[in-house]
């Protein structure tokens, strides 16, 4: 089953790309979606049946070379089942929507056939995406892990008469380059250090690695860090996190049901995916998960300031889902991998709505992308308006606080997060609580802003595209509405299995726990040695950082037990490799962050409040504010709409001088000297001997005759000369 | 200096000088007799060394039948061998270089010229020992038995030069008579002949 | 004794014997229509001897007291030589019938310059050697001039023959140095005589050998000859030049120099390899002026010898026997190429101007893919089969200390690859013109496919001549 999940999009998009002059265009974008829906069928099957007992498939052997010795196999956890369900949803969903979508394209010439390209490449990425989740070894995830890049840089630069987008799918590839840089290196650490890549190995390695110190650059450092931060690096590139961002927002040149499905619900997850898959590495990296936590915290901010300016309706959200992302990796960073997870799933859903909405939006006004342009589309195109309403109350996060789950999919999903972040406690768990809040009321308000400028007001623009907007086709809402539901349910629903006690959340994802207290006697009865060394590496990794969330763990288990969320604690005690996901013994966050102070939990819900009014202050009651208030602080709005200037930062930096070294190369290196030289030789020194031969070839008898003797004196000269010595 | 080396020096001196003249002579028909003169002047050599029958040879293949066809073909062929020296004249000074730069390092070669251990090359000129074979048989013994297989593909070689006289020079003419022997023989007087009996004053 | 001579030389006896009966009988018959069935069955007896000493022959034996050699090493040239004396006669087999050449002293020829250069590449004696060359040059010179009324093809015989009289003797001059030392002609003699240092003498007896037979390789620069005789030849008969006999002139050349020169490498190693860098050099930059392809061929073949002298000076096992692994391949390619050229026709009459090329690719892919595939050999591209043998001189020149050569080796091969490219260019992108038809005979086209296919299906195991080929180096070198 799993192995037909995997392999089923591979032979879509086999069939579709390279079939479809025998079998037909229709038929075989038929054969795609079809593949998809099968394989997305399975998926659920796979994540509904499965127990939590991680299992391995291996399929053949790859690479097999002195001691790395590398299967392509299907490894199945509560990780990889959660990915899979996502994946294949959504890109079941996407192949469906993208009939309606792509039926007709301006950007390509009458009767060029372009949709099969357009399947094949969307299933050829779902399979990318799935040998990435599935992998059993750091190669086959890489393998992953550059097919989804390719995928991702076809399907952005699938508009090619568009040079913008030949732009967008290019520095998409090359910022990917350099976290796939670091990944690598990372993946090479890790196999030097451990002898192996494979998952069952290196998993189970992580308190020997935090014990290890690798050379690196000159200096002897840290090897759990190391390979930590290198891993996460790898993970920033992909999830286009803060200094590596810059190339999601252009992505958005891709058609829409492209963004939904790479960059919002499944590729840009990958990181995360990564980092939770790393997490018994990252539990002894703490300087590691210190840098995720930070830089985590500073992308979701940036991001949301950044959305809040933005006319472009496909760049707000993009800001949007990187944004998202930051939470992610706050959640990963701080040791809740399972509310990380959490968000990635909810996310995957209200986002991949909002942008399929968006793409609805976009096909009603004939491929008007500027907001300003919108305006009172709620009567015209009502069936997504409402999907777009449901996606934004999601992302938001609506819901009845202090219920904790009752409420939107982001409702229950990021206000985990954020609980999580203050439990982590310390400086840095309060920079990133404060970072986050203020996040969320960034988002509630761009989200807002979104919906009014589009839905709401006067039409504005081209009148013409006004008139003619219409709903979409039934292709097209079938998946908003199958989204929606996710949105709407998947938050509430699956809350305790992601974020609910420890002893849940444990049986979920396959890993061991034990009553507080008695882990100690469980760990000393099962493996004490193991136990032990196991303290000792905990300690000696997390240091200072770990002093105080121990403090607050003590301070605040009385009032976890006043709060009525748990009889008795519980804490993870399995061993690195174990289970789907590891949280070390001494990691309480978990449990910390059910029993986090009141105004922590409604801080978020006030921010949400905060936005959405300000946005209905903004462009409802007075629409003329906006203007007025970029007036005001103009320099402000300026640094905000420019993006934060990264672009004209590393183009200052990176993109000019590389251009400069490489036209210098070329033309001073290659064109003046290596082409000169091979040009002057190729064209006027070899050339002169050629005429030179032919002039000697004279066609008379003693000239030759002549040449003979001539070659026997060189020929007697040679045997004097050298006879001696 | 006895006799013999005085002859040998003499034949030797002869036969270089008769080369040079073949060359630089300028009428082609001296040319040839001065090839003769050489050939004559070798096969003194040969004497000298008791090989009469190379000696022989020499003289009957080389003077009696090469050389003079030489002379026949030089005779017949309208070459304007002076032009062709005034062309060579320009290599001459080139030439003059690189023949004297092989004299040297051929005398250089051949000044401390020394065999290999054990060989006795020539040693004993007039090599022929009282009372052996006869030149002429030793060297049918030799040809015959030792030098078979040479012997058998000196034969191929003439024959493939047979051929090759033949192909590159023998035409089938169509447009000339030939004469048919079997058909003159057969002739039958009879059927050849027809008598007439022609009235006198008539004609035919 | 003599029984067991005999049983060794069979093969060269039973050719001679059918040259001989050949002849006989066509003069008492139909003459000049017998041709074509003599071609047929010249090819196939010289495929069969071919075959017969591929499959038989163990060890090394010698006859006539050392003066005729059969070992390995003479097998696999000899076996080389048959097999594509074989095949030119078929590809060539039509060209010679349609413009009338097709005579029934042809074939015999053919088969008694074979039957030469078999004894030349088994010669274990100064004399058989001299024999050999001269029965295989007397044919050659011959067949060169073969079209009677064509200027060029008689300027060719006789071009030919003059210079290669002028080698012979400077050959014969070296000989009887080198005799004059040794006080032998046996190889075996002179490697004995050698071993304890050789004279200044020997060495110019050497070094006059070697100009005489770099002469019938054509090696630069003794290569003059080479275009003109190329060019002024019928087509069949350059083919033929292009193949065989540079194979056996080769093969003598690394008989010479190991057999009875193998105590001195050192003093040849020099020659040999300045031998090489010119002919490879010459004929790299001279090809790029050409417009007949047969001119260009002519280069080409002297570039290529140039490469195999290159294995030849490495001066050991490894370099003889990249050498006879290059010759194989060159030998290959030579046929297969000169089956097109062999074909090419305008109106019923030759074109030999590279530029009748033009756009062919359009008119005839599958020849032009399969000519495509012969210049990137010949041009040494890989994953062509021409790569391998560059590749194998190369390391072997490299092994053996002559780094310089060999990165000259490579220079050439690159300014070479200019003018096989150019062929190729001018089939894909050349503009369209009247070109040639394209037709082939089936003979002609059989050849080029199967020379094509070699050329790429080789890459896997080169057919397993690597491993002949060391073994019979193995045999040469001691």
């Amino acid at each position: 089953m799993e192995t037909f999940l995997l392999f089923l999009p591979l032979v879509g998009a086999i069939i579709c790309g390279f079939s479809w002059r025998l079998i037909g265009e229709t038929a075989a974008c038929w054969v795609a979606t079809g593949a998809l829906f099968l394989s997305c069928i399975l998926s659920w099957f796979v994540f509904l049946g499965f127990d939590g007992e991680t299992y391995t498939r291996d399929l053949f052997t790859w690479i097999a070379s002195g001691t790395l010795d590398t299967s392509w196999s299907v490894r199945i956890d509560r990780l990889t089942a959660i990915m899979l369900i996502v994946i294949t949803t959504v890109s079941a969903l996407v192949h469906l929507y993208s009939f309606g979508y792509m039926a007709h394209d301006e950007h390509f010439r009458e009767g060029e056939s372009y949709r099969p390209r357009f399947f094949a490449y969307l299933s050829f990425f779902t399979f990318a995406m799935l040998s990435l989740v599935t992998a059993d070894n750091l190669l086959q995830l890489f393998f992953g892990w550059e097919g989804v890049g390719v995928a991702s840089y076809l399907l952005i630069g699938f508009y090619f008469r568009k040079p913008s987008a030949g732009a967008a799918a290019m520095k998409a590839f090359i910022v990917n380059r350099v976290g796939d840089f670091a990944f690598l290196l990372g993946i090479f650490a890790i196999y030097k250090l451990t002898d192996s890549i494979n998952f069952s190995v290196i998993l189970a390695e992580g308190p020997h690695l935090a014990e290890q110190t690798i050379s690196f650059m000159g200096r002897e450092l840290n090897a759990a860090n190391t390979i930590g931060m290198l891993l996460f690096i790898g993970a920033m590139g992909k999830s286009a996190q803060l200094f590596l961002h810059t190339w999601l927002p252009d992505a958005m040149e891709g058609p829409t049901p492209v963004s939904a499905l790479i960059h919002a619900a499944t590729m840009v997850t990958a990181g995360v995916f990564l980092v939770c898959r790393m997490s018994p590495i990252m539990e002894y990296a703490p300087y590691a998960t210190n840098f995720i936590v930070i830089i985590g915290a500073a992308t979701a901010f940036f991001a949301a300031t950044v959305g809040l300016v933005q006319n472009d309706i496909k760049r707000v959200i993009a800001y949007s889902t990187c944004s998202q992302l930051g939470y992610m990796f706050v959640a990963a960073g701080v040791g809740v991998y399972s509310v990380a997870m959490f968000h990635l799933f909810t996310h995957a859903f209200f986002k991949a709505m909002l942008f399929l909405g968006a793409g609805s939006v976009i096909h009603a006004m004939h491929h008007e992308q500027d907001m300003r342009n919108y305006g009172g589309l709620r009567k015209k195109i009502p069936f997504t308006f409402a999907a777009m309403m449901i996606g934004t109350l999601a992302i938001t996060g609506v819901g009845i606080p202090l219920t904790g789950w009752i409420g939107f999919a982001g409702f229950a999903s990021k206000d985990a997060v954020i609980e999580s972040a203050f439990a982590f406690g310390g400086g840095l768990g309060t920079y990133a609580f404060w970072m986050l809040v203020v996040a969320a009321c960034f988002t509630s308000f761009y989200s807002w802003r979104l919906i009014y400028l589009t839905f709401y007001g006067k039409p504005r623009g081209d009148k013409h595209a006004h008139e003619h907007a219409h709903e979409s086709p039934k292709t097209m809402l079938i998946p908003l509405a199958v989204l929606a539901l996710g949105a709407v349910f998947s938050g509430a629903i699956w809350y305790n299995q992601f974020f609910g006690h420890t002893d849940t959340v444990g049986r979920f994802f396959g890993v061991p726990y034990a009553v507080e207290g008695h882990a100690d006697e469980a760990g000393h009865g099962e493996e004490a040695m193991a136990a032990d060394g196991h303290g000792e590496a905990a300690t000696d990794g997390h240091g200072e950082n770990a002093a105080p969330a121990d403090s607050h763990a003590t301070e605040d288990s009385h009032a976890a037990a006043d709060d009525g969320h748990g009889e008795a604690h519980y804490v993870f005690t399995g061993h690195a490799g174990e289970g789907a996901i590891h949280m070390a013994p001494d990691n309480h966050v978990l449990n910390d962050a059910h029993s986090v102070p009141k105004w922590v939990k409604l801080a978020p819900f006030v921010a949400m409040i905060i936005g959405f009014v300000t946005a209905t202050l903004f462009y409802i009651v007075r629409p003329t504010l906006p203007a007025r208030t970029a007036e005001l602080f103009q320099p402000a709005y300026q640094f905000l709409l420019n993006k934060w200037y990264f672009d004209e930062i590393y183009n200052w930096i990176f993109v000019i001088p590389a251009a400069w070294i490489g036209r210098t190369l070329w033309k001073r290196g290659d064109g003046n000297i290596i082409d000169g030289g091979i040009n002057g030789l190729a064209m006027g020194i070899i050339p002169f001997f050629t005429r030179l031969a032919g002039r000697a070839q004279s066609g008379y008898l003693f000239h030759y005759a002549f040449a003979m003797v001539l070659g026997i004196a060189v020929l007697i000269t040679i045997a004097t000369l050298s006879f001696g010595g | 200096m006895g006799i013999a080396d005085f002859t040998f020096y003499l034949f030797a001196i002869t036969t270089v000088v008769a080369g040079l003249f073949v060359v630089v002579s300028r009428n082609p028909v001296h040319s040839v007799l001065w090839l003769i003169l050489a050939f004559l002047s070798s096969a003194g050599l040969f004497v000298l060394i008791g090989a009469e029958f190379v000696a022989m040879l020499l003289v009957i293949v080389y003077v009696g039948a090469v050389a003079v066809l030489f002379l026949f073909v030089v005779m017949m062929l309208d070459v304007d061998f002076a032009e062709l020296k005034a062309e060579m004249a320009k290599y001459i000074p080139m030439a003059g270089l690189i023949g004297v730069i092989i004299l040297i390092q051929l005398s250089m070669a051949f000044g401390p010229w020394a065999t290999a251990e054990g060989v006795d090359l020539l040693a004993t000129p007039n090599a022929t020992p009282e009372g052996a074979a006869h030149n002429t048989a030793a060297l049918g013994a030799v040809i015959y038995d030792q030098y078979f297989l040479l012997f058998q593909l000196a034969g191929l070689i003439l024959l493939v030069a047979m051929i090759g006289a033949i192909v590159l020079t023998l035409r089938h003419r169509t447009d000339v008579k030939r004469q048919n022997v079997l058909a003159q023989m057969y002739r039958d007087p009879a059927k050849a002949m027809e008598l007439k009996d022609v009235k006198p004053g008539q004609g035919l | 004794m003599f029984a067991s001579d005999i049983a060794i030389l069979l093969p060269e006896i039973v050719l001679s014997v059918f040259a001989m009966a050949g002849l006989i009988a066509a003069v008492y018959t139909s003459k000049d229509g017998m041709a074509p069935a003599l071609v047929w069955l010249t090819a196939a007896l010289l495929a069969l001897m071919g075959i017969y000493i591929g499959l038989t022959g163990e060890g090394s034996q010698v006859a006539f007291d050392g003066m005729f050699i059969n070992d390995g090493f003479a097998r696999f040239a000899k076996v080389v030589i048959l097999l594509s004396a074989a095949a030119i006669l078929l590809i060539g087999k039509d060209f010679m019938q349609r413009d009338d050449l097709l005579r029934f002293e042809y074939p015999m020829l053919i088969v008694l310059a074979t039957v030469g250069m078999m004894v030349m590449v088994s010669s274990g004696n100064l004399m058989t050697l001299y024999m050999g060359l001269e029965l295989q040059s007397l044919s050659l010179y011959v067949v060169a001039a073969m079209r009677r009324d064509s200027v060029r093809s008689t300027e060719a015989g006789l071009k030919y023959f003059v210079l290669g009289a002028l080698s012979s003797g400077i050959l014969l001059y070296g000989a009887s140095l080198t005799y004059g030392f040794a006080g032998t002609a046996d190889f075996a003699g002179i490697v004995a005589a050698v071993e304890g240092g050789a004279s200044l003498g020997l060495i110019f007896g050497l070094a006059f050998m070697v100009a005489g037979l770099a002469f019938k390789v054509s090696a630069a620069p003794f290569h003059m000859w080479t275009p003109d005789v190329y060019e002024g030849s019928p087509t069949p008969v350059t083919a033929f030049f292009a193949t065989a006999p540079k194979m056996a002139a080769m093969g003598l050349l690394a008989r010479l120099a190991h057999d009875a020169f193998g105590s001195v490498v050192s003093d040849w190693q020099q020659i040999i390899a300045l031998l090489a860098v010119l002919s490879m050099f010459l004929g790299a930059i001279a090809a790029i002026g050409q417009t007949d392809i047969k001119r260009l061929m002519a280069y080409s073949s002297i570039s290529h010898m140039g490469f195999a002298l290159m294995g030849l000076a490495a001066g050991t096992e490894q370099g003889v026997s990249a050498m006879l692994i290059y010759m194989a391949i060159y030998v290959t390619m030579n046929v297969g190429t000169f089956a097109f050229i062999l074909s090419m026709q305008k109106d019923g009459r030759h074109v030999t101007n590279i530029s009748s090329l033009n756009a062919f690719s359009t008119k005839e892919p599958i020849k032009a893919a399969a000519i495509l595939i012969l210049m990137f050999s010949l041009a040494g591209v890989p994953p062509m089969v021409g790569f391998f043998g560059k590749y194998a001189v190369l390391l072997a020149a490299v092994d053996a200390g002559l780094n310089l050569v060999a990165i000259l080796g490579v220079v050439a091969s690159v300014i070479g690859a200019f003018y096989y490219l150019r062929i190729v260019y001018f089939m894909y992108f050349g503009e369209e013109r009247e070109g040639i038809d394209g037709k082939m005979s089936p003979l002609a086209y059989a050849g080029l496919m199967a020379a094509a296919a070699i050329m790429l299906l080789g890459v896997f195991n080169l057919f397993g001549v690597d491993s002949l080929a060391e073994a019979a180096a193995a045999t040469l070198v001691r």
